[in-house]
C-alpha cells in the first residue's frame, strides 16, 4: 500500500508537467508580446524589444517551453509581468482566503446534500422526497453569480446586515458560503439519493435485515456506508475544482483570493502568474485525487485489491 | 406443569401457513405472486418448495421473514404462524428480534449477500449481538464467531477477511454461518446452491443437512432442482403460478402413483441416465403472466389433459394419506 | 426481412412507452411546455420585437418597467425586453451547440478508445487526465483569451472543456457493453467492429447519453452566462443574458429590476431543461423506480 501511494504521488509530476505544457501552448496563442504589455503603449519600441529579449520572448517556442519546464522542476515560478514580484508569493498570500471559502462551502453543501439525499432515498416517493426533488432540480437551474448578486442586494444593500465586500470578519463569509452551499447541495442530494437507492436494493441489505438488525443499523451501517464512496469521491473532486472556481464569489462579494488573482492575471496576460496558478491548482487537484483513492482503498477492500494488484 | 407446557409447545408446528397470498402493486397492475397457499412444517422436518422461476417460492419465503419490500407488496389475506406466533400481527420490533434467532434465511447469491466493506467476522458478530443479552462480553461474542466459523468449515483466523477474499462456495458458508449464528428454530434456504459450481454444490448441501441435524432446526428448502430436494427434504410442495399444486412426502412425490400433470412434466424434463432411449419431454409453453392469471386451473393452458372444466373452475383438492393434488383429474375426494 | 420489422416495432413500442411514462410526470411536462415556449421566443424573436430595439437608445437610462418598456431600460436607455427576447437566441444556441459538439467529438473519441483499447486508449486517456486536472474555469478563460472573445470561440472553449467528460463516459459505457454477451455473440458470428458499435453498442448507450445531455445543456447555458458575466464570453453590446447581468452590476441599487429580470430568464430556461432531463431519466431508467 505504501509503495502504491508513493508511486501515485510520483505520477503527479508528469501530469503537472503535462498541464504546464498544454497551458503554456495555449497562452502562446494569445496575441501581443509581454514587453509591450508590461511597459504600456507609451514605451518606445526599443525599450519593448529590450525587455522582450530579457524575458526570452524572441526564442523559438519550444526553447521557451523547455526553459519554463526547466525552471518549473526547480520550483522557480518566475516574476509577475505586471509588478515584477515573485508570483509564488502572490499566490501563497491569496490562497488561504480561497481555501477557507472552499472548505466552508464544501462542508455546508455536503451536510445539506447528503442528509437530504439519504432522507429522500429512505422515504422514496413520499411527499418529502418529491418536494426535495423539485427544489433540488430548481436550485441547480440558478446561475450562481446571479444568486450572489440578489443576495448581496437584499442582505447588504437593502437590509445592511452583512458587509458588501472584504473578508475581514465572519460576516463576509455568510453570503458566499450560504448561497454556494445551498446551490451546490442540489447536485449532491441527487447523487446521494441515487447511490443510496441502489445500495438499499442490494442483497446484503436484505441479509442485514434477515439477521435482525434494527432499521437504523440497516440504513446507516450497511446501506449508507456503501453508498458513500461515490459521494465522497464527488465531494473530493468538486473541492479540487472549487479551489479554482471561487472566482465568481470573490468577484461579486469583493473578497481577496486566488480567483481574483487569476482573473486579473488572465486579463492582463500576466503569463508567469497564470502558469503558476494553473500548475499550483493542478498539483493540488492531483494530490486530492490520490488521497481520495487512498481513502477509498482504506474503506473498501475491493478498491484496495484493484489498486494494489 | 412446566414439562407439560413445554410438551404442548413442542407440538406446535414450526411453521404454519394458512391461505396466504402475496401481491405486488406497481404502476396500476397487480402481480399475484402467491395465491392462497397453506402448508405446515413440523419441528425438525424439512419441506421442499419446488417450482420454476417466478412460481412464488421466494415471495413465500420473504413473507415468512416479513421482508417483502413494504412499499409495493401487499398480503391481502392469510396467516403465518412461526412457533405459534402470528407473524403478520407482530409489531416490527418484535419481528426484528425473531429474525435471526427464531427464523433465518440463506440467500441464493452469496456473491451479493455479504456486505463488501465489512469483515466476515463482524458480519457474523452483528447477528450474534443483535440477539445476545447485554451481558455477553466482547470476548464471548468473539469466541462464538470463531465457533460458528469452525462449524461451517472456515478456519477461525479468517474472520478478519473481507468477502472478496473468499470463493463463491466459501462465501456461501459465511452466509450459512450468519444464518445459523443464533441457532434459529427455522431455516429457509433459498436456492442455496444455484449460484455455485456443481462440485461445491454437494459440499454445501451436505453442510446444511449436517448442521440442520446437529441443531435440530426445521428447514424450508427452496429449489427448482428435484435432485437437491430428494437428498435433503422430508416433504415436498410443488408450486406453480403462486399455488401449491401438489404436496406430499418425498416418497409420495417421487414414487409412482397419481401425480399432478405439472409434476409429471417436471420429472419428464430431467434427463434419465439409466434409460438412454427415452427422450426428454419438456413442458410446452410458459408460466402464465402473474399479473393476468387464467381463470380455472392456472396450468390448464399448458396441460395435456386439459378439459373445459379446467378452464372454468378452480381445481378441487384431492387428498390421500396426506398426499394432496389440486387437479380436476382426480375428482376431489378426501381419503 | 421479418426480423427487421419486428425489431423496429419493438423500438417504436419503446418510444411510445417512454413517452407514456414521460407524459405522466407532471413537472417534466411543465418543463417541456416551458422549454417549447422559450424555443418559440428564440425562433420568432424578430416577430415579437424588432432586433434594432436591442440597440436603439429608446428611453431614459435605467427606467423602471412600464407599458412602453415592459422590463424597463438599461443604463444606456435600451429596451430590456427586446434585449432579453433576442438574448434567448444566444443562450440557447450556445447551450445546444456546445453540448452537441462536445458530445459528438467526445463520443467518437470515447467509442474508439473503448472499442479498440491498447495504445490509442492509453495515450488519449492520459491526455484527458491532464486536461481534467486543469481547473475548468481557468482552462476556459485561457482558451477564450487565446482564441479571442465572441460567441463562436466561447462555444469552442466550452466544447474543448466538455470533451474529456463525454469521452470517458462513452468509453466506459462501450467497455461495459462490449463485455455483454449479446455483443460477444455478434462478434462470434463475424459482425464487423464498426457495425457492432453502430448496431449494438450505441443504441444501448443512448439512454444514459440522453440523460447526460439534458443536464449538460442546462449546465452549459449556466456556464456560458457565467463566463459572459465575468467578461470572458460574449461582450456588450450583444444582448447575451450573462453579459446583460454583468452590465447591471454597477446599477444594482438604482435599478434592481435590471439585475433581477435577466436572471429569471436564465433560471426558467435552465429549469425547463432540468425538468425535462429528470422526466427522461425516470422514463428511460425505470430501474431506479420500484
Amino acid at each position: 500500500m505504501t509503495k502504491y501511494v508513493i508511486k501515485r504521488l510520483l505520477l503527479i509530476i508528469p501530469i503537472v508537467l503535462g498541464v504546464a505544457i498544454i497551458v503554456f501552448s495555449i497562452i502562446n496563442l494569445i496575441p501581443g508580446d509581454p514587453g509591450r504589455r508590461m511597459l504600456g503603449p507609451m514605451a518606445t519600441q526599443e525599450q519593448v524589444e529590450l525587455l522582450n529579449d530579457q524575458l526570452g520572448y524572441h526564442l523559438p517556442f519550444f526553447q521557451r517551453l523547455g526553459n519554463y519546464l526547466k525552471d518549473l522542476v526547480q520550483l522557480r515560478f518566475g516574476n509577475s509581468y505586471k509588478d515584477g514580484t515573485p508570483v509564488i508569493h502572490t499566490i501563497m498570500s491569496n490562497f488561504p482566503y480561497t481555501l477557507k471559502l472552499a472548505i466552508l462551502q464544501t462542508v455546508l453543501y455536503s451536510v445539506i446534500g447528503i442528509s437530504l439525499g439519504v432522507l429522500s432515498a429512505v422515504k422514496q416517493y413520499s411527499a418529502l422526497d418529491n418536494i426535495v426533488r423539485v427544489i433540488s432540480i430548481s436550485f441547480s437551474a440558478f446561475p450562481s453569480f446571479w444568486v450572489y448578486m440578489v443576495a448581496l442586494l437584499v442582505f447588504s444593500l437593502y437590509l445592511g446586515w452583512l458587509p458588501s465586500s472584504g473578508a475581514e470578519s465572519w460576516k463576509s463569509y455568510v453570503l458566499p458560503v450560504g448561497c454556494a452551499g445551498i446551490l451546490s447541495a442540489s447536485s449532491l442530494q441527487r447523487l446521494t439519493r441515487t447511490t443510496m437507492l441502489e445500495s438499499i436494493r442490494q442483497d446484503f441489505v436484505r441479509t442485514a435485515r434477515a439477521k435482525g438488525c434494527a432499521e437504523g443499523t440497516v440504513i446507516w451501517k450497511h446501506a449508507f456506508l456503501n453508498a458513500m464512496l461515490p459521494v465522497l469521491n464527488q465531494i473530493g473532486i468538486s473541492f479540487g475544482m472549487l479551489l479554482g472556481g471561487t472566482v465568481i464569489a470573490e468577484s461579486v462579494f469583493g473578497m481577496p483570493g486566488l480567483g481574483t488573482v487569476i482573473i486579473t492575471a488572465v486579463n492582463s496576460k500576466d503569463v508567469p502568474m497564470v502558469m503558476a496558478a494553473t500548475v499550483f491548482l493542478a498539483a493540488i487537484f492531483c494530490f486530492l485525487v490520490v488521497m481520495l483513492d487512498v481513502i477509498t482503498a482504506l474503506v473498501d477492500p475491493r478498491a484496495k485489491a484493484k489498486l494494489t494488484r | 406443569m412446566e414439562a407439560q407446557s413445554r410438551q404442548t409447545k413442542d407440538r406446535v408446528p414450526a411453521v404454519e401457513v394458512r391461505d396466504l397470498s402475496v401481491e405486488y402493486h406497481s404502476g396500476g397492475s397487480v402481480v399475484h405472486a402467491v395465491n392462497h397457499i397453506s402448508f405446515t412444517l413440523e419441528k425438525g422436518r424439512t419441506l421442499g418448495l419446488v417450482g420454476e422461476t417466478g412460481a412464488g417460492k421466494t415471495s413465500t419465503a420473504l413473507a415468512l421473514m416479513r421482508l417483502l419490500p413494504d412499499r409495493v407488496s401487499v398480503i391481502p389475506n392469510g396467516e403465518i404462524r412461526l412457533k405459534g406466533d402470528n407473524v403478520l400481527e407482530l409489531p416490527e420490533s418484535h419481528m426484528r428480534m425473531m429474525r435471526g434467532s427464531i427464523i433465518s434465511m440463506i440467500f441464493q447469491d452469496p456473491m451479493t449477500a455479504l456486505n463488501p466493506i465489512m469483515t466476515v467476522g463482524n458480519q457474523i458478530a452483528e447477528a450474534i449481538r443483535n440477539h445476545a443479552s447485554d451481558k455477553m462480553t466482547k470476548e464471548q461474542v468473539n469466541r462464538r464467531v470463531e465457533e460458528v466459523l469452525e462449524l461451517v468449515g472456515i478456519p477461525a483466523e479468517r474472520k478478519n477477511n473481507y468477502p472478496l477474499q473468499f470463493s463463491g462456495g466459501m462465501k456461501q458458508r459465511v452466509v450459512i454461518a450468519i444464518a445459523l449464528a443464533c441457532r434459529p428454530d427455522i431455516l429457509i434456504a433459498d436456492e442455496p446452491t444455484t449460484a455455485l459450481d456443481v462440485t461445491i454444490q454437494a459440499q454445501v448441501l451436505a453442510l446444511i443437512s449436517r448442521l440442520k441435524e446437529q441443531l435440530g432446526t426445521s428447514m424450508i428448502m427452496i429449489s427448482h432442482d428435484l435432485g437437491v430436494v430428494v437428498r435433503t427434504c422430508d416433504d415436498v410442495a410443488i408450486m406453480y403460478a403462486g399455488e401449491i399444486i401438489e404436496y406430499g412426502s418425498v416418497e409420495q412425490i417421487y414414487g409412482p402413483g397419481d401425480h399432478h400433470p405439472y409434476t409429471v412434466g417436471l420429472f419428464g424434463a430431467i434427463p434419465d441416465l439409466k434409460s438412454k432411449a427415452r427422450r426428454l419431454s419438456p413442458i410446452d409453453g410458459l408460466m402464465p403472466d402473474p399479473s393476468n392469471l387464467p381463470t380455472g386451473c392456472k396450468f390448464s393452458p399448458r396441460c395435456p389433459h386439459c378439459t373445459e372444466a379446467c378452464r372454468q373452475q378452480e381445481p378441487p383438492e384431492t387428498e390421500r394419506d396426506g398426499h394432496i393434488i389440486r387437479c380436476h383429474l382426480f375428482g376431489g375426494e378426501k381419503v | 426481412m421479418k426480423k427487421q420489422t419486428e425489431f423496429s416495432d419493438l423500438k417504436r413500442g419503446r418510444g411510445k412507452e417512454i413517452w407514456r411514462l414521460f407524459r405522466r410526470n407532471k413537472p417534466a411536462m411543465i418543463g417541456l411546455v416551458l422549454f417549447l415556449i422559450i424555443v418559440l421566443i428564440a425562433i420568432f424573436a424578430d416577430v415579437i420585437i424588432d432586433e434594432e430595439q436591442c440597440y436603439a437608445f429608446s428611453g431614459a437610462p435605467l427606467e423602471s418597467p412600464s407599458a412602453a418598456h415592459l422590463f424597463g431600460t438599461d443604463n444606456l436607455g435600451r429596451d430590456l425586453f427586446a434585449r432579453l427576447v433576442h438574448g434567448s437566441r444566444y443562450s440557447l444556441s450556445i447551450g445546444i451547440f456546445a453540448t452537441i459538439l462536445s458530445l459528438a467529438v467526445g463520443a467518437f473519441i470515447g467509442a474508439a478508445c473503448g472499442y479498440f483499447g491498447g495504445w490509442l486508449d492509453n495515450i488519449v486517456m492520459r491526455f484527458f487526465d491532464v486536461i481534467a486536472s486543469i481547473p475548468g474555469m481557468l482552462l476556459i478563460m485561457v482558451l477564450v483569451m487565446a482564441l479571442g472573445q465572441g460567441m463562436q470561440n466561447l462555444i469552442y472553449a466550452l466544447m474543448i472543456s466538455g470533451v474529456p467528460g463525454y469521452a470517458r463516459f462513452v468509453r466506459s459505457t462501450v467497455l461495459n457493453l462490449t463485455d455483454m454477451e449479446y455483443v460477444q455473440c455478434a462478434k462470434s458470428y463475424g459482425t464487423g467492429s464498426f457495425r457492432i458499435i453502430l448496431r449494438h453498442v450505441l443504441p444501448n448507450a443512448i439512454g444514459p447519453i440522453i440523460i447526460m445531455l439534458a443536464g449538460s445543456v442546462s449546465g452549459t447555458i449556466l456556464a456560458a452566462a457565467s463566463y459572459s458575466f465575468m467578461g470572458f464570453g460574449i461582450q456588450q453590446p450583444t444582448p447575451e443574458w450573462g453579459a446583460i447581468i454583468s452590465n447591471s452590476r454597477q446599477f444594482m441599487r438604482l435599478a434592481p429590476a435590471y439585475a433581477i429580470i435577466p436572471g429569471m430568464f436564465i433560471v426558467l430556461t435552465a429549469m425547463s431543461i432540468n425538468l425535462i432531463g429528470d422526466g427522461l431519466r425516470d422514463a428511460l431508467d425505470p430501474r431506479l423506480k420500484d
